[in-house]
């Protein structure tokens, strides 16, 4: 059952409590429990920094080094989220996160019939490399490294990322970028995919495979249990499928005759932290150690460093409302705390008011300072893991990590995880608990302040992000202006070049750097991906 | 004569965003409260959506939009519409929409307005009580 549950007697005292992901939750627990579960200290958890990890990756965790905070920022135009950009930085963010705008995410250039009354929307657009030059203006990507959460087109991104880096002097070597690119999630949730499951996978490979060599400092894949949790996975799920896709991942590249250790180092996660706090510390807890054991005992994973699960803890967008929106924030906050208690090395927060639109710089702020906050007054740097040995969370820890192995378990019996996306299996798994949790919420078995408990009535109004349909007339101008002055030879020999390479199965990371140097759009590259590789087909859910 | 009082009802997803929870969770709230339900699938072009409605031959048409371009698609559905003659479907919108967008929408036609978060027995008990067959 997906669906959290509280079972209680007359007098409102508590029987019994069941988590998502579907573990009993007692009273109380002593050393009893741990005896009952064999409990190893050694063997389960051992000390930060040594296998399975699932005390943190590092031995000196938030005292070696605080969390990178990456607030998702993006809209409009390349120069607004420059000043955007720059916002954040000069009140002390320590990485970015750019949103694209749809018709980026999705392949098409602003002038795209496609991209009508979308163009920087929810997201910065992007169509030539002129526009990468304008948004990252003045920011040192030497120091700062930056998520680039797009997935679809990943590659051209990344491609495009390496040729701004270049233009302004430097070194591939020593810029991180951290694309999304985690395409089979995008199939289970949140829906930005394009091509069929293969080649999909495959461009994904070719950035791997790529970056192992020029662009070392940078993390190809981020794998997202994030939205398919959005989409109505429980926690057990979320991780189950993340490990599931990154095994994916990496067999493409271990396919084309690599060793692991050259390349699974740079895997990072993106994983949420709404509900119950202790289930997702638990979770947080037994992903690391799961993910340590499947890359040493399926992989053969040989340095300890590639054991490590780094990851993304953050957003929460799930759990916000829209009722008494102002009560997200201190959701966030909440939010912010299980990331720290779980040894998040990036965390970022939804702002309050994203359940409306995007945030306003006044919003995205909030967000920021809640989590300085925690890192800088509440203590959260002191010591590492300060939950362990807890009768509870130890205990927690260990029948969360059975609940992902038997979740794990399901999907490899329905044929593993590129099978089970491609036929919609979990689609349509989280589709109903989505519809189970809906009818929680509406059945009053699932509380929510705000919305079925403690409700004010109308919804109080918040002051909102404002679309500006001139920033996209001028981006459309942008790009015409790029294509009047850009070598057409160029642009027509390096996507000639694309298109063969791809059609030959060639890694085609080269070429599209080739193709963003030449102001190709990325309406062009993505044209040329979908005229040989076609779209994915949906399964039908209903 | 129960199944041509039975309401056949097209929850679509227009344009880029494919946030589709919400529209997954209507259409089964929908199913089970005994309606007919077709989904579209992501990455409708208006056209498609359109073409949908007429082949399926619905009563209503439920645009679900996450994206804030909910006004500039709703229009150009009724624009649609109007080409092809179907003015009788009505049209439902869900997602999220801010509360200031609701009464622009409904001066564009739309009949109702479900912002995320609605009760799904409002949206059922509308559907039920103000569409009409045929």
């Amino acid at each position: 059952m997906a669906v959290a549950r509280y079972i209680k007697d007359a007098k409102d005292q508590i029987l019994d409590v069941i988590l998502e992901s579907g573990i009993h939750v007692k009273p109380s627990y002593s050393p009893k429990d741990l005896d009952e579960i064999g409990f190893s200290y050694d063997k389960d958890v051992a000390d930060p920094g040594e296998y399975p990890y699932t005390r943190g990756i590092h031995a000196l965790g938030y005292r070696s080094r605080a969390w990178t905070t990456r607030q998702y920022t993006g809209f409009g135009t390349p120069q607004e989220t420059n000043e955007r950009f720059k916002l954040m930085i000069s009140h002390g963010q320590t990485g970015l996160n750019v949103a694209f705008d749809l018709p980026t995410q999705m392949g098409y250039d602003s002038d795209d019939p496609m991209s009508e009354g979308e163009v920087g929307r929810v997201g910065m657009a992007v169509d030539t490399l002129r526009d990468f030059e304008i948004a990252f203006k003045d920011i040192r990507l030497d120091k700062i490294g930056s998520g680039l959460t797009i997935n679809a087109v990943a590659s051209i991104m990344l491609a495009m990322y390496q040729a701004v880096a270049e233009k302004y002097g430097f070194d591939p070597k020593v810029i991180s970028a951290t694309p999304q690119n985690d395409i089979l999630k995008e199939m289970i949730g949140r829906g930005a995919w394009i091509f069929p499951v293969e080649p999909a996978v495959k461009l994904i490979g070719d950035t791997i495979e790529y970056s192992m060599t020029v662009l070392p400092r940078t993390n190809p894949v981020s794998v997202c249990g994030y939205h398919i949790r959005e989409s109505g996975a429980t926690p057990a799920q979320e991780i189950a499928c993340a490990i599931l896709i990154a095994n994916a991942y990496i067999d493409n590249v271990l396919a084309r005759g690599y060793d692991v250790d050259d390349f699974v180092g740079r895997f990072s996660f993106n994983l949420n932290v709404f509900g119950n706090m202790w289930e997702q510390i638990a979770k947080f807890r037994a992903a690391r150690k799961l993910w340590a054991r499947n890359l040493k005992e399926k992989y053969n994973v040989k340095k300890a460093q590639n054991l490590f699960l780094r990851g993304l803890f953050g957003g929460g967008g799930y759990g916000l409302t829209k009722e008494q929106p102002e009560n997200n924030i201190m959701r966030g906050a909440y939010y912010g705390l299980v990331a720290a208690l779980s040894g998040a090395q990036t965390t970022a927060l939804c702002s309050y008011d994203e359940a409306y639109t995007i945030p306003t710089p006044h919003s995205a702020l909030l967000s920021l300072r809640t989590l300085q906050l925690l890192m800088d007054e509440m203590g959260l740097r002191d010591t590492v893991d300060p939950l362990a040995g807890s009768y509870f969370i130890e205990t927690m820890t260990k029948e969360m990590e059975q609940k992902i192995e038997e979740e794990m378990g399901k999907i490899e019996k329905f044929g593993g995880i590129v099978k089970a996306v491609s036929e919609g299996y979990i689609q349509r798994l989280v589709a109903r608990q989505a519809y189970e949790v809906e009818k929680g919420l509406e059945a009053g078995e699932l509380l929510k302040v705000g919305v079925n408990i403690y409700k004010e009535g109308e919804s109080m109004d918040v002051e909102l992000h404002e679309y500006n349909w001139d920033s996209a007339a001028g981006q459309i101008e942008n790009l015409r202006a790029v294509k009047r002055e850009r070598s057409e030879k160029d642009v027509a020999r390096t996507l000639k070049e694309l298109e063969s390479a791809t059609r030959d199965g060639k890694n085609v990371m080269p070429y599209l750097v080739a193709c963003c140097k030449a102001y190709a759009s990325v309406g062009e590259m993505a044209g040329i991906f979908r005229q040989i590789f076609g779209e994915f087909n949906e399964p039908s859910l209903f | 004569m129960q199944d041509k009082m039975r309401l056949k009802v097209l929850i679509a997803k227009p344009g880029l965003d494919g946030h589709d929870r919400g529209a997954k969770v209507v259409a089964q709230a929908l199913k089970e409260a005994g309606m007919e339900v077709v989904y579209s699938g992501l990455h409708r072009t208006i056209d498609q959506i359109v073409n949908i409605a007429v082949q399926e031959d619905v009563d209503v048409i439920g645009l679900s939009i996450m994206t804030g371009a909910h006004i500039p698609i709703t229009q150009r559905l009724f624009q649609k519409i109007k080409e092809k003659g179907i003015d009788n479907k009505m049209v439902f919108v869900g997602g999220v929409i801010p509360s200031r967008d609701i009464p622009k929408l409904k001066e564009i036609g739309v009949v109702g307005v479900f912002p995320g978060g609605t009760p799904l027995a409002e949206t059922i008990h509308f559907l039920q009580s103000t569409v009409k067959k045929g």
